[in-house]
């Protein structure tokens, strides 16, 4: 944050042997590396929908294109959504660090409840398109456009699931260390779809309005 | 707690435990964080619909603000680092960048290349590519 704290980190890393002589990581520093790997082959599984879906953007045989499908006032709510309930999500995970019930309640409410809303959202954009006739079997960017989008609204779905059984586990199990490591999964998880949520509306919804 | 902690876990703000940083800051951090993704955001939405600038030039504009924004979420909300006790995290981090530039470079480029090559025929492929 600052030149102070910088400095005493320094210091602090000099005090203490290099990472080879210190033996095994803490079992926190383990489980949230591992996450983090996993959550960067999902980011690659991801990018190979999105590679389909650059690909077959235009191949929309007769069919409606993006710039008539796509309403970008409510994937400017949707993006608020999801970018607030990272912000609360984050929250979260401070309130968890300073054990504070209340707020890790009130933050997890926030937060599920704008995920929620952004799926909301998303399952009336599908239904709108399907209704007008421009389903999944339409054309080869709607197949694409679904199985991208679509698995996002997936990762989302699951993430509220995770949150909600959390909640539950915090509730009966208390901070206790395996719950706070899954709670560290869990923003991590919550943070990484925000990001895949950046590069969607930035290549679905915002350049497919472009052409 | 104090002697052995080198490494830090990705998403954790403070690579030690027993110092206090207090929530405070955390809450700063996070705060700068959504005021620079917001404004990122709302950019965003504005070049795609300007009409100030050059059309050519939008996308990767776009693409930039991505980019940005997508720092800007690994910085103040993963809390990815360039720190030393950060080192594990960001070379995952870079492998992950490049398989995922491999599949999406690779395979626009190879179906622009294709596509380019079976212009002649473009009329057979209307079903499949209609361009």
């Amino acid at each position: 944050m600052n030149i102070a704290v910088a400095v005493d980190d320094e210091v602090r890393h000099e005090a203490q042997p290099s990472a080879s002589e210190a033996g095994p990581a803490a079992k926190r520093i383990v489980v949230g590396y591992g996450f983090w790997v996993f959550l960067l082959s999902d980011i690659v599984m991801f990018a190979a929908i999105f590679a389909a879906y650059a690909v077959l953007a235009h191949a929309t045989a007769g069919g409606p294109s993006g710039m008539q499908l796509f309403n970008q006032r409510s994937v400017a709510i949707e993006t608020g959504c999801l970018l607030a309930s990272s912000y609360t999500c984050g929250m979260m995970s401070l309130a968890i660090s300073s054990r504070r019930y209340a707020v890790t309640y009130l933050a997890a409410l926030i937060t599920f409840v704008l995920g929620a809303a952004f799926l909301v959202l998303e399952v009336r954009e599908f239904a709108g398109m399907i209704a007008i006739g421009a389903g999944p079997q339409r054309s080869a960017f709607l197949s694409a456009f679904f199985a991208l989008v679509g698995c996002h609204g997936l990762h989302v779905t699951a993430g509220l699931v995770w949150l909600a059984v959390m909640m539950a586990q915090v509730a009966i199990k208390d901070f206790r260390p395996t719950v706070e490591r899954r709670l560290l999964c869990f923003s991590l998880f919550w943070h990484a779809l925000d990001i895949v949520w950046v590069w969607l509306f930035t290549v679905v919804y915002l350049m497919g309005v472009l052409s | 707690m104090t002697d052995t902690q080198y490494d830090r876990a990705p998403g954790d703000a403070s690579a030690l435990p027993d110092v206090e940083q207090g929530t405070s800051s955390g809450v700063l951090v996070y705060t700068i964080g959504l005021a620079l993704a917001v404004g990122l955001t709302a950019m965003s939405f504005w070049v795609a619909n300007t009409s100030l600038l050059w059309a050519g030039g939008v996308s990767l504009g776009l693409t930039v603000l991505a980019i940005a924004q997508m720092g800007i979420h690994l910085v103040f909300f993963l809390h990815v680092t360039t720190g030393p006790d950060n080192t594990n995290n960001v070379m995952a981090l870079a492998f992950g960048v490049l398989i995922v530039g491999l599949v999406v470079v690779g395979s626009l480029l190879i179906m622009a290349d294709l596509n380019d090559n079976m212009m002649p025929a473009a009329e057979l492929m209307n079903l499949q590519m209609q361009r």
